[in-house]
């Protein structure tokens, strides 16, 4: 039996739109009856552009909003967050990366207290164990352990990134959600973050839903690949088959759309506008 | 002749801490009808010198050059009202935001009105007709409706629409375009940067693209320049930049572009820098 670590099937979410003084209320559904399923230590990739439910359904998978229809299986059991309020095992167990690093820590905070708040609220170690596990962490992630006490404001963006991911491994969780972690970030920081991503992959056998809207990212980081277009799933399949031939034409028009750097494309471009400039000159 | 010439541009920025050199020594110049990429990641000092031409820095910041001129114009040297004839007819800009670049408080036709009354000179209903022209020009749909929209009515997208039709109203013959489509999805990046091409093409505009996206210099640009830390590292046509690049910060840039990857880790710059030595 396959060894799945997350499993959606027919997941929907409604948001509840008041209409106003003078409108009448309605629901839009954000998320229409999403399925899939992540085998352990592998990647997958969620493809969309913005309104097109694809965090929306990290949050379902992240346990942070409770979904509206269909059911969540997380390492074999169902969870059902409106019922049962998830124990510490759980949230140990789903941990989530946000896009932007300067939104999601409190600057007020210093890096050491990021860090150790989840093992304070979710675990009995003391406060001398929280702190090496901290500063083993910052280690891992490419920081220092000197880096303990400082303040978000003092790291660059990448390094907040990883401050951010560090947070999430803190519980050693089996499964990591992360919600565009790279597209804030500039090209070469950006390349740093996702070396890392795979690095942690392959040492904590983590698995990853991987959001994103950047193609080019994905077929790096991704073992399977999901496109949604307004709430719906369009085309699941490996990454090979994807990106070796798209079908959807949904799929296709992403693909048109990521710019190219291949030199024989620059080439035709160059020369179709030395032609157009010709012509224009004549 | 180059419509834009800017030689050993320097800007610094009086902090707490001294002062900060942003641009350290830029020389560059546009010819007419030329798209003029300036590549670099954030800090690299790109959309500092062109804020410089713009005359949009704080007064904390102090621009020296030796030289910086505009169609033969000395741009340093030029009083208020000269430079006004200037920046936002000749030279327009747009910039990475369009929701925050637009006035929530007004119509978006009101905002391009403004520009066409007070640059152009046209009457109320002249402007009205010019500015349903200019959104017919730059893809927005029912140009008459729109109008009245305030920008929150409107995707990013059309609002970068709406930057581009007021940055193009005065026919400008430089359009400095900073990070246009960074906020905005690939599809409608696809969809801006079409029509910025076909716009400079009809207008025979000069255009600046200031980006850190190598695949929007790959499709747009005629001629780069690589900036890193406030320092011009490479200046190349944009065929020999790509198929040679021959400074290691250019090589590392490439390189770090995930679908270059070959093998499991992607290079960063440090591990260009440490190989070859350079800082």
């Amino acid at each position: 039996m396959t060894d799945y670590v997350v499993e959606g099937k027919g997941l929907t979410q409604d948001y509840y739109v008041s209409g106003g003084m003078f409108g009448k209320a309605k629901t839009v559904r954000a998320v229409k009856g999403i399925d899939f399923a992540v085998e352990r230590g592998k990647t997958l990739a969620i493809v969309g552009e913005s309104g097109s439910g694809k965090s929306t359904l990290a949050r379902i998978v992240a346990l942070i909003d409770h979904q509206s229809g269909g059911t969540l299986t997380i390492e074999g059991h169902e969870v059902d967050i409106a019922r049962h309020k998830p124990d510490h095992v759980l949230r140990s167990k789903v941990q989530m990366v946000f896009q932007n690093p300067y939104g999601s820590l409190n600057p007020r905070q210093k890096v050491g207290d990021v860090l150790t708040e989840p093992l304070l609220l979710n675990t009995k170690l003391s406060a001398r164990e929280r702190r090496e596990k901290a500063e083993a962490m910052l280690v891992k992630v490419g920081l220092g352990a000197e880096h303990y006490n400082r303040y978000p404001h003092m790291f660059s963006g990448g390094q907040r990134q990883r401050i951010a991911i560090a947070r999430a491994l803190m519980l050693n969780p089996t499964l990591l959600v992360l919600d565009e972690p790279v597209s804030a970030l500039d090209l070469s920081v950006q390349a740093q973050v996702l070396n890392l991503l795979a690095d942690l992959q392959d040492e904590f056998s983590l698995t990853y839903v991987f959001i994103s809207h950047d193609l080019s990212v994905v077929r790096y980081i991704a073992d399977d690949v999901l496109v949604m277009n307004k709430g719906e799933c369009v085309e699941q399949a490996s990454r090979d088959e994807i990106f070796s031939a798209p079908k959807h034409p949904y799929t296709q028009m992403l693909f048109a759309a990521t710019p190219v750097t291949d030199v024989e494309a620059i080439r035709a471009r160059v020369a179709h506008r030395k032609a157009l400039r010709a012509g224009a000159g004549a | 002749m180059a419509l834009l010439t800017i030689r050993n541009l320097t800007v610094a920025f009086a902090t707490a801490s001294g002062s900060f050199r942003a641009v350290d020594g830029i020389d560059l110049s546009v010819d007419p009808r030329e798209v003029l990429a300036i590549v670099g990641e954030s800090g690299s000092g790109k959309s500092v010198s062109m804020l410089a031409v713009m005359g949009l820095l704080p007064d904390t910041a102090t621009v020296t050059a030796d030289e910086m001129t505009f169609d033969g114009h000395d741009l340093l040297h030029m009083t208020g009202a000269e430079r006004r004839r200037i920046i936002g007819r000749e030279i327009t800009m747009i910039f990475q935001e369009p929701i925050a670049s637009l006035n929530p408080s007004f119509t978006v036709g009101f905002q391009i009105e403004e520009v066409l009354r007070l640059n152009m000179g046209l009457s109320r209903h002249a402007a009205r007709a010019r500015a349903i022209e200019l959104f017919t020009a730059v893809g927005i749909p029912e140009p008459a409706v729109k109008i009245h929209a305030y920008p929150h009515q409107m995707s990013g997208g059309q609002c970068q629409r709406v930057m581009i039709a007021i940055a193009i109203a005065s026919n400008p013959r430089l359009l400095i375009a900073d990070e246009p489509t960074t906020a905005l999805d690939v599809t409608i990046q696809k969809q801006i940067l079409d029509l910025l091409m076909e716009l400079q093409e009809r207008h025979g505009m000069a255009l600046i693209m200031i980006t850190h996206d190598m695949g929007v210099v790959a499709e747009t640009a005629d001629r780069v320049i690589v900036q890193y830390k406030g320092h011009k590292m490479e200046e190349a046509d944009v065929l020999s930049l790509f198929e040679a690049p021959s400074h290691p910060y250019t090589r590392a840039l490439l390189a770090a572009l995930p679908e270059n990857a070959t093998g499991d880790r992607l290079p960063t710059v440090s591990d260009f820098f440490g190989q070859e030595g350079v800082q």
